[in-house]
């Protein structure tokens, strides 16, 4: 009984600590309170713009926008990747390209895309998933490429066609990496999604919301704010864990 | 014995011909010939490095020959259901599908119905006795309970031949001699050629009707040894005197192979 309760409890230590200091950083007057509000402040704050409703418009942008590039990025990774990996050649002739650009971030090229698609919707779309693709085939691509050879080696001694063993086996095996792909992808997505909303000229979005906030100095908005971003990336992701956990379920044992 | 999917048993003879593979320039098989009969079991044993996986591999088609030729009763890869066991079940089993679908699967890709493909099943599972929920994942199975798994795939088919690599080596004793009963029952029962790779000489030697000694190489036949004890062997077999007198024999020419120097 105790020490279930102490498991229970043990997870919800550091966050927490964290209130524990921040109450202390403001309340000792560390930090000015016009700089950082305390947390007992911005929670209610954040309680209210949910009440009111007033973060909604710029949740959904944000969601939405981030859903949509996510949604491209996919149909066009997974099977890209698919393809490249199950060639091995032909993945080696396009793996620079992949990492190099894999390794820019993203943001840096947010004015190259601003040149092509203009101050749009579509740009912020598009440049978030760019990031994600790269990921989601680099992840696809090393799924198939290591797949176990067993595997293979089975389904071709059962005199399988070309065709199934790519279907029934290659692709299986690669899922688990596959699903590593796609969860870093929505992140990154999210990330990108969040920074073109600064910056590439917006009228919504919690990446808007945050920086406008920011312009007018209304502090409690702008943390409580960063606080709903970061609660979607975290609920994003566990949602990927979950479903994840669901679908593969022989990830990690097979 | 009754037969009952196997109302003409399909037993292929394996002809090896002229046989040649290299690595890095380094002959492994030389004009390697070898007859392997229809319906028997042969047991390939040799030093380490020989190359008895790979000489089952190329047979089976999982790894390429320079030259020579492998048929099946004349008739090439291509046109023989064959079967293969590997050592490792737990990377030779899919994981994503249940432990009665792995077994389903080659019949699935042959376009077998519904129907014909549960009977298939039902056999296999009424022949290798099993208890165990087969409607559970492969890793939710002991590693015995996967082999067995992995060999009632490979003879799902009814294939003309059977290839084993180390089927055993990973397995507890227990499971082991449980393999071994029910590899000659799927023998006597389909006729199916059966050829096993051994590095342990008395699982070699239990199942096989003959046992095929290799050199180091570059690789010849030392010694291909017929062992005519009656069938079933019960796991006691192993302390027969003509069990041991083989054994011995083949233990004899084996070392006299080792000690040779190349």
């Amino acid at each position: 009984m105790q020490f279930n309760f102490l498991k229970r409890f043990v997870p919800i230590l550091g966050p927490i600590f964290l209130y524990l200091i921040w109450a202390t950083a403001v309340s000792a007057k560390w930090v000015s309170a016009t700089l950082l509000p305390a947390p007992s402040t911005t929670v209610m704050y954040m309680f209210h713009v949910f009440a009111s409703g007033s973060i909604f418009p710029d949740l959904w942008a944000t969601v939405a926008r981030t859903f949509y590039a996510f949604l491209g990025a996919s149909v066009i990774g997974v099977p890209l990747g698919v393809v490249l990996g199950s060639s091995p050649p032909i993945y080696k002739s396009v793996e620079f390209l992949i990492d190099f650009f894999r390794s820019t971030p993203s943001s840096a090229l947010i004015p190259l895309f601003m040149l092509i698609f203009g101050i749009t919707d579509i740009n912020k779309i598009a440049i978030a998933g760019f990031a994600a693709v790269l990921v989601i085939i680099f992840n696809s691509a090393y799924g198939v490429m290591n797949a176990k050879k067993t595997r293979v080696m089975a389904a071709q001694t059962m005199g399988v066609s070309r065709f199934h063993i790519f279907k029934d086996v290659l692709l299986m095996e690669s899922l688990p990496q596959t699903f590593i792909g796609l969860r870093t992808g929505i992140s990154l997505a999210l990330v990108i999604v969040i920074v073109a909303e600064m910056f590439i000229g917006s009228e919504s979005g919690l990446g808007h919301r945050i920086i406008d906030a920011q312009q007018v100095f209304n502090i409690k908005d702008m943390y409580s704010s960063i606080l709903v971003t970061g609660a979607l990336g975290y609920l994003l992701n566990l949602m990927f864990m979950l479903l994840e956990r669901r679908l593969i379920h022989w990830g990690g044992k097979g | 014995m009754n037969i009952p999917t196997s109302k003409n048993p399909k037993r292929a003879q394996v002809t090896i011909q002229n046989l040649c593979k290299e690595f890095g320039g380094i002959p492994l098989y030389k004009d390697f010939n070898l007859d392997i009969k229809a319906g028997k079991i042969v047991s390939i044993f040799g030093p380490n490095g020989c190359g008895k996986s790979t000489l089952i591999n190329m047979v089976a088609g999982l790894m390429p020959i320079d030259s020579g030729q492998v048929l099946f009763d004349g008739k090439t890869l291509t046109q023989t259901k064959i079967g293969y066991v590997f050592q490792n079940y737990r990377d030779a089993l899919f994981p994503w599908m249940s432990a009665w679908d792995n077994i389903a699967y080659p019949l699935k890709r042959m376009g077998m119905d519904k129907g014909q493909l549960q009977q298939r099943v039902d056999e296999l599972i009424e022949l290798f006795e099993i208890k165990f929920n087969l409607k559970q994942y492969p890793y939710e199975l002991s590693g015995g309970q996967q082999q067995t798994v992995c060999i009632m795939r490979a003879l799902a088919s009814e294939p003309e031949v059977l290839f084993l690599d180390e089927p055993f080596s990973a397995l507890d004793f227990e499971m082991t001699l449980f393999i071994r009963e029910k590899l000659q029952e799927a023998n006597l029962k389909t006729g199916v050629t059966m050829v096993i790779v051994s590095h342990d000489l008395e699982d070699a030697v239990f199942l096989a009707d003959q046992i095929l000694l290799l050199t180091r190489r570059p690789t010849q036949i030392a010694a291909l040894m017929n062992f005519d004890m009656a069938r079933p062997r019960p796991p006691e077999a192993v302390s027969d005197p003509e069990f041991i007198s083989i054994k011995s024999q083949a233990l004899q020419i084996f070392q006299r192979e080792m000690n040779r120097i190349s």
